[in-house]
């Protein structure tokens, strides 16, 4: 019954970590990069939000503000590993240093800021779970279509295949550099759009929000994909079952609060779920795999003609 | 077509696996040829056709495609002038894309990228008779991710993309050595096809002698970063392998393992 009662705030608060799982996904699945700036830029999202609803900017105004400072901190990273050759990695935890001090720069110092629910039209809220659903399902829809658009293009083309295959990329006159950087400001973009969510549903930007967001993104990312790649792997379906990823972390995740599990652990539950995601596929190639015999020509021809 | 001018390249410059890659290396191709080149293991030509194809910047010298100084272009730019095909079939093409949009993107090399829809129903048509003329059977399978075929055939698709807005010059690096001999006979045979048809300038590697002798109207053989030896037309046809052994032979004073295998 408490259960039942908790849903739909598992399922609002999924939708947001879903939509915050689609622009890891962009990061991670399409250009090949682990990118750590995303436990920074979705904080940068919560504290541009929350000041600029502060000052008494419209809703749509802070939640476009804030998707572009997070997309300038995915530029950030972006230049930092393409223009001054930095891994991937270093770059994306250089940034989320940075990007601590400026999100304090942000809040004002202050270490959390509240939004007042009353004197702003919020598009999500905790207190009204059924609506914020409503507005989330909007936006993620958005969200997706926008983005089954632009990676359909002849430019967005390149983006995917930036990330599949960099040395096809160039040979074919791809900058594969600036398509890092666009590709990686676009991640962090949605990224701080979650974060601009998540700060009105939960009515405050903190300047703790979002430590161990990467982990969250990816286990929506494995728990979704692990059942879209069945259904059909297109984009679409993927981006779908992210999202759908998150929410089953939030139900799974209000669960084990309500079976009793202290808060304190939750942290540690994440970690162990993606690490199982993650070591699976390893541990079934490495140990489990039955021993076919081997049929060279019938998979050197693959179905097809004489080649 | 190409001109290259005392191109030289030294790896690891100043410490004691420094090795000099090109020394000094001097050529010309004109519109049209089709320029087999052969060479042991470290004679320079996987270096001369990456420092060709930008992937790094030469020490020294000057490299002009169709009178154009692209010394110093970005690998990607550069791509504008060039069709590539690598020796690992795994490197000319995107595996967790479709194979039209494989196609879509090398479509539009040289050309600029625009916000429209990247595979057309019209160039789906396009494509489907571009991949019978390879006759492997891939013109039904347009919507196949390329990761589930075979190295011969992501290697002719990687042919069609490298060649499909033709290039000025076309750069193959050992393109057949790592598929099976049936396979990389048809690939060599289709590679033919697309040069004379398309008239390319062509550079190609390989380390099989008896390919080097029948394709192409053009020999070179490289050794430690220069070229040895360079024939062309009538004198090229009638080359043998024993007499292209004996004039490696004489002009390097050693026999290469590899070399005196093929």
């Amino acid at each position: 019954m408490a259960f039942l009662y908790a849903l739909p705030g598992a399922i609002a608060e999924g939708l947001i970590w879903g939509l915050m799982g689609i622009g890891v996904y962009i990061s991670y699945k399409i250009l090949d990069i682990a990118d750590l700036t995303v436990d920074g830029s979705i904080c940068t999202g919560a504290c541009v939000c929350a000041m600029l609803l502060g000052s008494g900017a419209p809703v749509w105004v802070a939640v476009l503000a804030a998707m572009l400072a997070g997309a300038l901190a995915g530029a950030v990273t972006g230049l930092l590993h393409t223009a001054l050759g930095i891994p991937s990695i270093l770059a994306g935890i250089l940034t989320q240093l940075m990007l601590y001090s400026v999100n304090l720069f942000i809040l004002g110092g202050k270490s959390l800021v509240a939004i007042d629910p009353r004197a702003n039209d919020l598009w999500v809220h905790m207190s009204d779970n059924p609506a914020s659903i409503g507005a989330m399902l909007i936006l993620v829809t958005v969200v997706i279509l926008c983005l089954w658009q632009f990676f359909y293009t002849e430019i967005g083309l390149t983006l995917k295949s930036t990330g599949d295959n960099p040395d096809m990329s160039r040979a074919q006159g791809v900058n594969v550099k600036l398509n890092k950087v666009v590709g990686l400001s676009i991640a962090n973009g949605i990224v701080a759009l979650a974060g601009a969510m998540l700060a009105q549903y939960k009515g405050s930007a903190n300047i703790n929000d979002g430590r161990g967001a990467i982990v969250i993104g990816l286990a929506a990312i494995f728990i979704g994909l692990s059942v879209s790649m069945k259904i059909k792997p297109n984009f679409v379906v993927s981006l779908i079952g992210v999202l759908g990823g998150g929410v089953i972390y939030y139900i799974v995740y209000n669960l084990v609060i309500l079976m009793g599990l202290k808060t304190d652990y939750l942290k540690m539950l994440s970690a162990i779920i993606v690490t199982i995601f993650l070591a699976v596929p390893y541990l079934k190639g490495e140990y489990f795999t039955k021993r076919k015999p081997l049929q060279p020509w019938k998979t050197a021809n693959g179905g097809g003609g004489n080649a | 077509m190409l001109k290259i001018t005392d191109l030289q390249k030294t790896f690891n410059p100043g410490t004691v696996n420094a090795k000099t890659a090109l020394n000094g290396l001097n050529l010309s191709l004109a519109d049209g040829d089709f320029v087999t080149v052969i060479g042991g293991n470290g004679a320079g030509k996987s270096t001369l056709l990456n420092a060709i194809a930008g992937v790094w910047k030469p020490d020294f010298g000057t490299i002009e495609i169709d009178g154009v100084d692209v010394t110093r272009m970005p690998e990607f730019k550069r791509a504008q002038f060039l069709g590539r095909v690598f020796q690992d079939p795994m490197k000319g093409t995107s595996p967790d894309m479709e194979i039209a949009e494989n196609l879509a993107i090398a479509s539009k090399r040289g050309a600029k990228r625009r916000f429209v829809r990247g595979v057309r129903r019209a160039d789906r048509e396009k494509y489907r008779e571009m991949l019978a003329s390879l006759e492997l059977g891939l013109e039904n399978r347009l919507s196949t991710k390329v990761g589930l075929l075979s190295g011969g055939q992501r290697q002719a698709i990687t042919l069609l993309m490298a060649t499909m807005n033709r290039p000025k010059l076309l750069l193959l690096d050992e393109h057949t050595a790592a598929l099976d001999p049936k396979t990389a006979a048809k690939v060599l045979e289709l590679t033919d096809q697309i040069v004379l048809k398309n008239h390319l300038t062509t550079l190609m590697i390989t380390h099989n002698m008896r390919d080097a002798i029948a394709h192409g109207n053009r020999l070179i053989m490289m050794h430690e970063g220069n070229i040895l030896l360079d024939v062309s037309g009538e004198e090229k046809k009638n080359l043998t392998v024993e007499q292209l052994l004996n004039l490696f032979t004489q002009a390097s004073g050693i026999v290469n393992d590899r070399m005196a295998l093929n």
